[in-house]
């Protein structure tokens, strides 16, 4: 089992598409693969290849220098689409930690955090500041999940993450054992459930 | 006080427990699996953990079933192994299991409504995002990930962060020949693909409430297209009417107890949403998407847009989405042509989708090749009950069975590179009906009369004095 994690200080590489969505992310004729054997090379897959089927040089993710990105910074609307979680896995296992983005599908944010990978929310202007730090070149990056930052160079700029999700990546929470902990509670309204309102159990 | 919202009751009603940090715990009333779930029955067996309420769980093949061969030995290896493992992880776990070969099986959205599994005033979740078609039932479909479809598995709970509420308006009435599909399709080019994000939606006002049960769901479908969490139509005598007698509905004194209940459930008059918008339902026109995000959409009557008269932030993208579609900046909508037609999937896959296609094609002939995949087995048969098949094959389009097919492509019908598609599906992305596919997305009788034309075409010249 992962560990969870407060900072991360990685590589960051601008991706300056507005609506990545997770159709992009996972194309949806690998999803049937196990997974593990691992998503990372379906990653963004068809996005980063040109007609012919050959990864696009000039696309940031398949430059040189990104070999090692730990972190992206994207424009608007990143994840909508598909609840598929597949995406969020194709992202983990190619070593991303971090997405920086003004907005987040929400299915595709609640994914994230529960695989550990912090879906940070800036506004439009900020992910224009960290796009231009970025421009050139991948930079290295500092997250603070704590403080709710993230610096490049001089660049510091503050994100938000739901507070739910932020302690969850953080103490590596598993909801499963959470609600577990309920579980009498459920067990009572489950039983009022059968008396007030039978008609909520399906007839067979 | 102000009142609550139909929403509010609904969260009320289905709150187990709220935690400090603002996330409830809330009752899953039904759990619909499809060949997805491996993943999360992987994460189940990895903790050794039983499925707590096989009772309310319920398995259905759609995805990757095959919709031109019933043989499973033509079916391509993905679809075989996709298709077994929900077999035997619904076998293993004791649920009832709609396969290949079920006459009721169909896709998910659809034979949800169409069992009466889906009722009003219930929670019902799928990991799927198009779940909130069951809203049209006054219920809250969610669509949740991997990792919540192994919880709900193992608790019959979902731990949720309360959306905020938009009342979505359409006021007046839709003229002849638009449908739920444009109603969709307009709102969400007006607010951008995640103009709703972080909201449970309520549409609301005349146009709604005229719309059957079937263009309902297309409306509620297509929420997500918008970036909502879900969206919902408070139920009424038609909801009722349609729920009445379905296989898993209740029945006796228990209906009756839930029609009582079903009759009070609607927003209150004073209740407040975080947000509303409002539309003329007379105003809007038959709409087309014309590049890669759904809300690239426009009345059939515009043009294209023209990279060279919009702010640079925004000229790029749409320079991208024209180049992927191969369209020319600034020409009229109507006219491009097309290579073929999909007329199916959960947001326009039922009977009446099919009916109102059948009407445009009735003794006419397409002139591209095209694919009909009614959304359930039950809708096929309805449709040849009825005979919609013989409209729709002597027209020389393909009648298919019944599955998620060349909506996302997953069971082998895919569109080929460059190749453009009408489709009446609810997603246009990049490479959705395959890689390099170009989708138009559009209502079932548009998509007939872009069969009957080669091209992209007002619908409504092609059903004058046949509505
Ligand atoms: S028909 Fe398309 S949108 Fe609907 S569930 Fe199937 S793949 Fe998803």
């Amino acid at each position: 089992m992962k560990s969870g994690w407060t900072t991360h200080r990685g590589i960051a590489v601008a991706l300056p598409i507005e609506g990545i969505n997770t159709d992009q992310l996972m194309p949806a004729r690998f999803m049937s693969t196990p997974r593990d054997q691992g998503y990372a090379k379906y990653l963004l897959h068809d996005l980063r290849r040109d007609s012919g089927g050959e990864l696009a040089p000039d696309f940031p993710l398949n430059r040189p220098e990104a070999g090692d990105a730990s972190i992206l910074v994207a424009r608007r609307n990143f994840g909508g689409g598909s609840s598929r979680e597949a995406a969020v896995y194709a992202l983990v296992d190619a070593g991303i930690r971090a997405v920086i983005a003004p907005s987040f599908g929400d299915i595709f944010a609640g994914n994230a955090a529960n695989n550990g990978l912090l879906a940070a929310q800036v506004t439009e202007q900020d992910a224009g500041r960290l796009l231009a730090a970025l421009e050139s070149a991948p930079a290295p990056a500092d997250v603070d999940l704590e403080g709710g930052s993230i610096t490049i160079r001089d660049l510091r700029v503050a994100f938000n993450v739901d507070e739910v999700r932020r302690l969850k990546i953080i103490n590596n929470w598993d909801d499963i054992d959470l609600t577990r902990n309920h579980s009498a509670q459920i067990a009572a309204y489950r039983k009022r459930l059968q008396i007030t309102r039978p008609w909520v159990f399906p007839r067979d | 006080m102000s009142g609550q919202t139909l929403f509010d009751k609904l969260w009320a009603s289905h709150a187990i427990r709220t935690e400090d940090d603002g996330t409830s715990l809330l009752w899953v009333d039904r759990h619909l699996l499809t060949e997805g779930s491996h993943h999360a029955f992987g994460k189940l067996a990895e903790r050794g953990l039983e499925l707590a309420e096989p009772s309310l769980t319920f398995a259905v093949a759609d995805h990757y079933v095959p919709t031109r061969t019933q043989l499973k030995a033509q079916w391509n290896a993905d679809s075989r192994r996709m298709i077994d493992t929900l077999e035997r992880n619904a076998a293993r776990h004791g649920l009832r299991h709609f396969g290949p070969a079920d006459p009721r099986q169909g896709i998910a959205h659809v034979i949800g409504p169409e069992q009466g599994l889906t009722l009003p005033g219930l929670l019902i979740v799928c990991g799927d995002s198009h779940t909130s078609t069951h809203g049209a039932f006054g219920t809250l479909g969610l669509g949740i990930g991997a990792t919540e479809v192994a919880h709900v598995m193992a608790t019959q709970t979902i731990r949720v962060v309360r959306p905020k509420t938009l009342r979505i308006r359409f006021d007046g009435m839709l003229g002849p020949g638009v449908g739920a599909k444009d109603m969709a399709l307009a709102w969400i080019a007006q607010i951008g693909a995640d103009g709703a994000r972080g909201h449970a939606i309520e549409y609301a006002g005349d146009a709604v409430t005229a719309l059957s049960m079937e263009g309902r769901m297309t409306l509620c479908n297509l929420s997500i297209e918008g970036g909502a969490r879900l969206g919902m139509v408070a139920p009424d005598a038609i909801t009722i009417a349609y729920v009445e007698g379905r296989t898993y509905a209740p029945a006796g004194p228990h209906w009756d107890a839930a029609v009582r209940e079903w009759t009070e459930l609607r927003s209150d008059e004073d209740a407040d949403f975080d947000a509303e918008l409002v539309l003329q339902a007379g105003d809007i026109a038959p709409f087309v998407t014309w590049g890669t995000s759904p809300d690239d959409a426009l009345p059939i009557t515009a043009c294209l847009p023209d990279p060279a008269t919009l702010p640079a932030d925004k000229a790029e993208k749409v320079r991208e989405a024209l180049d992927y579609m191969g369209l020319e900046a600034g020409r009229p909508l109507a006219g491009t042509p097309v290579d073929q037609v999909f007329i199916g999937s959960c947001a326009n896959g039922r009977i009446e989708d099919l009916r109102l296609a059948a009407r445009v094609l009735e003794s006419r002939k397409a002139c591209v090749p095209g694919l009909v995949s009614p959304g359930s087995s039950l809708v096929k048969a309805q449709a040849e009950a009825e005979g919609l098949d013989r409209v729709f094959r002597e027209a020389g389009l393909e009648w298919a069975g019944s599955g998620c097919s060349m909506c996302v492509g997953m069971n082998g019908d895919i569109v080929a590179p460059g190749k453009r598609c009408a489709a009446t599906s609810n997603r246009n992305f990049r490479g959705r009906q395959g890689p390099g596919a170009r989708t138009h997305l559009m209502s079932p009788a548009m998509a007939a009369a872009a069969a009957v034309t080669g091209e992209l075409t007002d619908a409504r010249q092609l059903l004058e004095d046949r509505l």
